[in-house]
C-alpha cells in the first residue's frame, strides 16, 4: 500500500466520520464505538475484502459480519462511501420509511446479517465458514466484534468450535477501544491479557493499531490460512477523531443538537473546537 | 401523587432489607446511583446475562433476594433456560427487571424488541409478571413485588403517568381507570397512554367505555376479565406484545376456563415493528390513540350489525 493509497483511505475515513456525526442527532446514535471502528471498516472494505456492490449475492464474496451492531453508523457510512448504498439514504436514519436504524439489518445492501444482541455473529460466521469449506471455496469470513462483547459466554463457545473445525477462513477483528457501554472494560470483567486467552483457545492473535492503515495492513497479512482461525486485536480510541468526546464513558450513545453536530464537524476537520452542552447519557 | 422513582424505591427497600442484592448485566440506566449506596450488594457481572441469572439463583439459595437488570430481550430470551431451570424450578425469589420492552426499544430494531417476553415468562410456573403502565404505576407496585417470595418478571416502564393511579396495589388485581358498559378495554404497560387518548374519541361517538389497567398478567385479574365479558358488548385487549401468548391469549384462556363467550378484539403485534422514534413508530404500526379508537369503533359497528 503506497502513501497515496493511504491518504485516499484517510480521506474516505474522514467522510465516514462525518456521516457518523450527522447521524448523532434527531434521536442520536452510538457514536463512540462507531468512531472507534471507522478506520477498521474503511481499511477492510478498501484493502481486505473481496466484495463489491455488484456482488452482494455472490457466494464467493468475502463476508464481513458486524457482530457489535450498535456501531452500525460506521458501517452505513462505509457502505455509502464504497457505493453499496446511496449517500442520501443516510439522512433516513431513524425514519420509519427506511431501515437505517440503531442496529444493522439486511434491508441495507452490503449488510450480511442483523445484529444488536452481542455474541451472535461469531457463531453465524462459523456456519458460513463451514459451508465455504464444504463447497471447496476460498473466500473468507471476517467478524468484527467489540471488546465488551467478549463478556458474553457464547463468544468463547464459538472460539472452541472454530478451532476444533480448523476454520482458517475465519478471522475475528476485535475493536479494542477499552470501553463497554458506560464503563472501562478493565473496571468490570477485565479482559487483559487478551492475546493469551485467544492463543489458549487455538486462535493465533496479532495486535494492531486500529487507526493506522499500515499497522492494519501488516496484521491482516498475518491471517493467511494455516489451519487455524485468526484474531486481530485492533487497539482503538472510543470517539476517535473528536477530542471533545474521545475515551469518555459517558459519550457512548449521544443525541446532539444540530448546532453541536456543526461544531463537531468543524472539530473533526481541525477547524474548531466543540462546546458541548447536551446531556451525557447512560443507556442500554 | 407518587414522585419517587424506581431507583428511589429500590434503594429504600435495599437499605431496609440487607438481603436485597441488585444485579445488572451492564445495564445501569435505572440504577445508576445504587453502586455507591449498596457497595458489595451491587453486582455488575458485565454483559453476561446467563451468568447473572445463574448467580442470582445461587444468591437466592443463600437467602438473598436478587433484583436483576438487563434489556428485556437479552434477559428473558438469552437467559431463558437459566430463568426457567434455576429460578423457576427452584421457585426462588429473584426479581427480573427487563428494560425497553415492547415499543420502548424504539429505534433499536428487532434484536431489541421484546414482544414475546410476557409469553415466555408467564409460561414458567410460579413466575409473576408485572407490566406497569408507567413509572408511577411501577413504583406503586414495586414494594409488594419485592416483598413477595415468588420470582417475578417486571416489564420496566418509567414513562410519565397518563392517569392518576390508585395507590392500592394487590398482586393479581387490576386497576379500573374508567368505567363504562359498551366496551371494556383491557391494556397493560405504556399503551394505557394511547388508550386514554382513544377514550374521549370513543365517548364522542356515544360509547360508554371501560378502561382497565391490568398491572399484572400473572397472576391475572380473572374477575375483571370476566366482568368485561359479561357486562359489555366488546372486549378489547391492547398490548405491545405478539398476539401469541400475551394478554389476548390470557383473556381467551380465562374465558374458556369460565365457559364464557365474548366478542374479543385483540390489538397486538403479529410481527416485529418498524424501528424508529416512539411516536412515529406508534403511527406506523396503528397504535396511536385515534387509530386504536378507529379499530374499536369498527369492531363495535360490526358487532352491532
Amino acid at each position: 500500500m503506497d502513501q497515496k493509497r493511504i491518504e485516499e483511505l484517510q480521506q474516505t475515513a474522514l467522510r465516514v466520520r462525518e456521516h457518523i456525526i450527522r447521524m448523532s442527532t434527531d434521536g442520536g446514535c452510538f457514536i463512540g464505538a462507531s468512531l472507534s471502528c471507522a478506520d477498521i471498516l474503511v481499511y477492510m472494505y478498501g484493502e481486505v475484502l473481496s466484495a463489491a456492490p455488484s456482488r452482494t449475492a455472490d457466494p464467493e464474496r468475502d463476508y464481513l459480519f458486524l457482530s457489535k451492531g450498535h456501531d452500525v453508523p460506521a458501517l452505513y457510512g462505509t457502505l455509502a462511501e464504497f457505493g453499496f448504498i446511496d449517500r442520501s439514504r443516510l439522512s433516513n436514519h431513524l425514519k420509519t420509511h427506511d431501515a437505517i436504524y440503531w442496529h444493522p439489518n439486511r434491508r441495507v445492501p452490503g449488510v450480511e446479517f442483523h445484529s444488536g444482541s452481542l455474541g451472535h455473529l461469531i457463531s453465524v460466521g462459523i456456519g458460513v465458514a463451514l459451508d465455504i469449506k464444504m463447497r471447496g471455496e476460498s473466500n473468507r469470513v471476517y467478524v468484527v466484534m467489540g471488546d465488551g462483547e467478549l463478556n458474553e459466554g457464547s463468544v468463547w463457545e464459538a472460539l472452541l468450535v472454530a478451532h476444533a473445525r480448523n476454520l482458517d477462513n475465519l478471522v475475528a477483528v476485535i475493536d479494542r477501544n477499552q470501553f463497554q457501554a458506560n464503563v472501562r472494560t478493565e473496571e468490570l470483567s477485565m479482559l487483559d491479557p487478551l492475546e493469551p486467552k485467544f492463543e489458549a483457545f487455538g486462535w493465533p492473535a496479532v495486535r494492531a493499531d486500529g487507526h493506522d492503515f499500515r499497522s492494519l495492513e501488516s496484521a491482516f497479512a498475518r491471517t493467511s490460512p494455516d489451519g487455524r482461525p485468526h484474531v486481530i486485536i485492533a487497539d482503538t480510541v472510543r470517539g476517535k477523531g473528536l477530542p471533545s468526546i474521545e475515551a469518555r464513558a459517558d459519550r457512548w450513545f449521544v443525541n446532539f443538537s444540530h448546532d453541536e453536530v456543526a461544531m463537531l464537524i468543524e472539530e473533526l476537520h481541525g477547524t474548531g473546537k466543540a462546546a458541548l452542552v447536551s446531556e451525557t447519557l447512560m443507556v442500554r | 401523587m407518587e414522585t419517587r422513582t424506581y431507583e428511589d424505591v429500590l434503594r429504600e427497600a435495599a437499605l431496609a432489607d440487607e438481603n436485597i442484592v441488585v444485579m445488572t448485566a451492564e445495564n445501569r440506566v435505572a440504577i445508576r446511583n445504587l453502586p455507591g449506596v449498596l457497595g458489595s450488594r451491587f453486582i455488575d457481572v458485565g454483559i453476561a446475562e446467563q451468568t447473572m441469572v445463574g448467580a442470582a439463583a445461587g444468591l437466592a439459595l443463600r437467602g438473598r433476594k436478587p433484583v436483576v437488570h438487563a434489556l428485556a430481550t437479552f434477559l428473558t430470551m438469552r437467559a431463558f433456560e437459566f430463568i426457567r431451570t434455576d429460578v423457576g424450578i427452584g421457585n426462588l425469589p429473584v426479581k427480573l427487571v427487563g428494560g425497553v420492552a415492547g415499543f420502548l426499544s424504539d429505534g433499536n430494531g428487532p434484536t431489541h424488541q421484546a414482544l414475546e417476553d410476557i409469553s415466555l415468562m408467564r409460561g414458567i410456573p410460579h413466575m409473576q409478571v408485572f407490566s406497569p403502565a408507567d413509572g408511577e404505576d411501577m413504583v406503586i407496585g414495586l414494594p409488594s413485588i419485592l416483598a413477595s417470595a415468588s420470582p417475578c418478571y417486571i416489564r420496566y416502564n418509567a414513562l410519565p403517568a397518563p392517569v392518576r393511579h390508585s395507590p392500592e396495589f394487590r398482586p393479581g388485581k387490576a386497576e379500573v381507570a374508567a368505567e363504562g358498559s359498551d366496551v371494556a378495554i383491557l391494556v397493560h404497560g405504556f399503551l394505557l397512554r394511547e388508550v386514554m387518548r382513544a377514550l374521549p374519541l370513543l365517548r364522542e361517538q356515544g360509547l360508554s367505555v371501560r378502561v382497565v389497567n391490568m398491572r399484572m398478567l400473572q397472576p391475572v385479574d380473572q374477575e375483571e376479565i370476566l366482568r368485561g365479558a359479561r357486562e359489555t358488548r366488546l372486549l378489547v385487549t391492547v398490548e405491545d406484545h405478539f398476539l401469541t401468548g400475551g394478554l389476548a391469549t390470557i383473556v381467551a384462556e380465562v374465558l374458556d376456563r369460565a365457559r364464557t363467550r365474548a366478542h374479543h378484539l385483540p390489538i397486538a403485534l403479529d410481527g416485529w415493528f418498524t424501528p424508529g422514534l416512539l411516536d412515529p413508530v406508534l403511527a406506523a404500526e396503528g397504535f396511536t390513540g385515534p387509530q386504536i379508537a378507529e379499530k374499536i369503533l369498527n369492531a363495535f359497528q360490526d358487532n352491532k350489525g
